[in-house]
């Protein structure tokens, strides 16, 4: 190492992956991966959930994690997002393509992607 | 892309209970369902609760995991780590009264809600074996500061003005130590750490260097720029091999990464540390001794003065500091004098590590505020004593502390009050104590270990302390005689003045403290032949009470030393010139017939 400069760098990359370590972040993104969401295709969802959070340098405010079986296995796959007091959001059916508009409009922008909610899709 | 980082402790408490194993099962299995992609293992330093281990903590949810076996492993991976379903089983709940109750994280627990963590910042948190993790929590970030921003001078002000301490035990201002060296203008000085972590009970050291090494090798260099050193030696205890390990990795990476070795950060400044390990003698911890023992010597103190800040390693002005010293260094530059001096008691400033032993239900290590009191530790954080037993004492700072007693729990704990008291800070062992703990095995237990660690250069040492275990042994065998009382106080004040180091100046502590605190239980083995606690062997024995004994025959099978007789439906008899005492047959009892007299 050369410099002061070379350091920062390190830092800086090195910060994202172990940013994962202080916890839930304002935002919680929470796909289902029991056996049902596994089946439908959750897996590809959760790791582009995870990757475009990391892409886009939100994640120190948002979390993805997984969670067991919500119930409604029909749906599948199902990811909520969880955001402080705000009421819950559940996306329905998610695959990988709907998650960079998901994460724009709604993570980033604030504003959720009400045509993949799940009150959308039952109406 | 890594979605969750399982963190598992890879300490030496961890480790005896297997964590290494478990570590080494779980990246098979994570491999095994195809998530290595996903799913990160990583070892890290010690996260404190050592009695609930192996531990593991599972990020981002901050799952914490307790008492892991290697057979949970599959169900931990395909469940939690693929299915994002917690195994409930497995995670950690406190007790609260008689309740098990669920924390929602490990920070709201309370064994950390009240810690402060300061010097173990990074332990538990990052894998100590990768620089980059270290250089992620703003590590080599201070000494780029103090290299480019701060001349020598400055950075020993902003020492003195955080007013931190030696937490090795005698708590010497740390800016002070290094103003005297910095005023010798000679071209070659040393840094050392001292990492002789000899006291019965603390690991503090340790932990700090298994969990986070990096932070130890930035101080020492951050010390070199400031008293004008290039060379820097660790002390280290060869008994603490995962700790040497993890150095020697860490120091390895630092060269590589140029931030030790010549011209660090192309400012000119050169820097470079060794390890020297310890072959396990505690007067080794005390800084001539451990000097005299790196340069090839046998380790033993010297006089003082001349003090090693003028006349130390090699003869050359050298500065000597404690790990969790050190560990605190690198916080202090970035974040300024003010923000560890707003920590603590007036002149006790910061925060101390204790290393929580003994008699209590969370065994491990805590760091927390200075002047927190001894009934937040051990009740608060340590979760009180087990079984429901009393309390009786708590012992600090080893052999060369003393017992403090029930009356003191809520006094501020730093190191001035704890002097005041007959006590020490020491290193931080903290070993507490229950009613079922005489208070004068307890004086001869360490005395025993201070005659055996005496390194026999001064006689107050060599032959004082061993004539005053010799007067315990008297007591506790219920020989002793109420002179022997008086005998013992004044001997005690004679080794204290005149032994050479300090390992003989506070040799006595122990027995001088119990004397002071516990007289009426020295009066008791010596007057009326009586231990109370029921440690002493030569002063208690078992009975078994023929009202109560069913006449089984548990015990006379259970006796090791076929002391115990009679017929079957019978009453049994103890031949007490047989009886070895060891209990068994009052811990095999099932109509407590037998009792401790």
């Amino acid at each position: 190492m050369k410099s002061l400069k070379e350091l920062a760098e390190i830092r800086e990359r090195m910060k994202n992956k172990v940013a994962l370590r202080e916890g839930s972040g304002e935002i919680r993104v929470v796909v289902g991966m029991a056996t049902c969401g596994i089946a439908a295709g959750a897996r590809p969802v959760l790791n582009a959930f995870v990757e475009q959070v990391a892409e886009q340098n939100i994640g120190d405010r948002v979390t993805v994690t997984q969670t067991g079986c919500i119930g409604m296995c029909r749906f599948e796959p199902i990811v909520e997002v969880f955001e402080g007091d705000k009421e819950r959001v559940t996306y329905v059916k998610v695959k990988p393509e709907m998650v960079p508009e998901i994460i724009k409009e709604h993570l980033i922008g604030g504003k959720p992607v009400t045509k993949y909610t799940i009150g959308a899709v039952e109406g | 892309m890594i979605r969750t980082h399982v963190l598992i402790c890879g300490g030496t408490g961890c480790t005896s209970s297997g964590s290494v194993k478990i570590a080494d099962a779980l990246e098979e299995e994570i491999a095994k369902n195809g998530l290595a992609e996903e799913v990160k293992v990583v070892r890290t330093g010690c996260f404190g609760l050592c009695a609930l281990g192996p531990v593991m903590i599972v990020y981002p949810e901050g799952t914490f995991y307790s008492r892991v076996k290697l057979e949970d492993v599959p169900e931990l991976v395909s469940e939690h780590f693929l299915k994002g379903r917690v195994v409930d089983r497995l995670v950690y709940r406190e007790t609260e009264g008689e309740e098990k109750v669920e924390v929602p994280s490990l920070q709201e627990t309370g064994f950390y809600k009240t810690q402060m963590r300061v010097a173990l910042r990074n332990c538990g948190v990052i894998n100590p074996e990768q620089i980059d993790e270290y250089i992620a929590m703003d590590g080599y970030a201070a000494l780029g500061k103090v290299l480019t921003e701060m001349t020598p001078e400055e950075v020993i002000q902003v020492m003195k003005d955080s007013g931190l301490r030696g937490r090795g035990g005698a708590g010497f201002p740390t800016g002070m130590k290094w103003d005297f060296a910095a005023r010798n203008k000679v071209p070659q000085k040393y840094v050392v750490c001292n990492a002789d972590e000899g006291d019965p009970g603390a690991f503090m050291d340790r932990s700090v260097l298994e969990g986070d090494p990096h932070a130890v090798l930035e101080a020492m260099a951050i010390a070199g720029y400031a008293i004008g050193a290039n060379k820097g030696f660790i002390y280290v205890r060869a008994e603490y091999p995962i700790a040497v390990k993890r150095l020697e990795i860490a120091i390895g990476q630092a060269r590589e990464y140029n931030l030790l070795g010549k011209d660090i950060f192309g400012t000119g400044f050169d820097f470079d540390i060794e390890v020297r390990l310890g072959a396990g003698a505690f007067v080794c911890g005390e800084e001539t001794a451990l000097l005299t023992s790196i340069e090839g010597n046998r380790g033993e103190p010297r006089n003082k003065p001349p003090f090693p800040a003028n006349k130390g390693l090699f003869g050359q002005p050298t500065i000597i500091n404690n790990v969790e010293t050190l560990a605190n260094i690198p916080q202090i530059i970035l974040k300024g004098a003010e923000w560890f001096a707003s920590m603590g008691t007036e002149r006790s400033k910061g925060t101390k590590v204790f290393a929580l032993g003994g008699k209590i239900v969370n065994t491990g290590l805590v760091e927390i505020p200075m002047g927190t009191t001894l009934r937040e530790i051990i009740y608060d954080i340590g979760g009180g004593i087990p079984n429901g037993k009393k309390f009786k004492a708590v012992q600090t700072g080893g052999p060369s502390g003393g017992c403090i007693p029930a009356e003191y729990l809520d006094l501020p704990i730093d190191y001035d009050n704890l002097i005041k008291i007959g006590a020490m800070m020491g290193s931080g062992g903290m070993i507490v104590m229950d009613e079922t703990t005489c208070m004068v095995d307890v004086a001869r237990f360490f005395l025993d270990f201070t005659v055996d660690e005496s390194c026999g250069k001064c006689t107050p040492c060599r032959i004082g302390t061993r004539r005053l275990l010799e007067m315990l042994d008297k007591i506790t065998s219920g020989n002793g005689t109420l002179e022997d009382l008086d005998k013992m106080e004044e001997l005690c004040n004679y080794i204290k003045a005149n032994a050479m180091c300090a390992l003989g100046q506070t040799a006595p502590n122990p027995v001088l403290s119990t004397l002071k605190y516990f007289r009426d239980e020295y009066e008791a083995h010596v007057v009326e032949k009586r231990c109370p606690a029921g440690v002493c062997k030569n002063l208690m024995h078992y009975e078994i009470q023929p009202d109560k004994c069913r006449g089984c025959t548990l015990c006379a099978r259970k006796c090791p030393a076929g002391a115990i007789t009679g017929k079957v439906k019978e009453p049994h008899v103890i031949d007490q010139s047989k009886c070895i005492k060891c209990g068994a047959c009052m811990e095999g009892c099932k109509f407590s017939a037998i009792i401790k007299k």
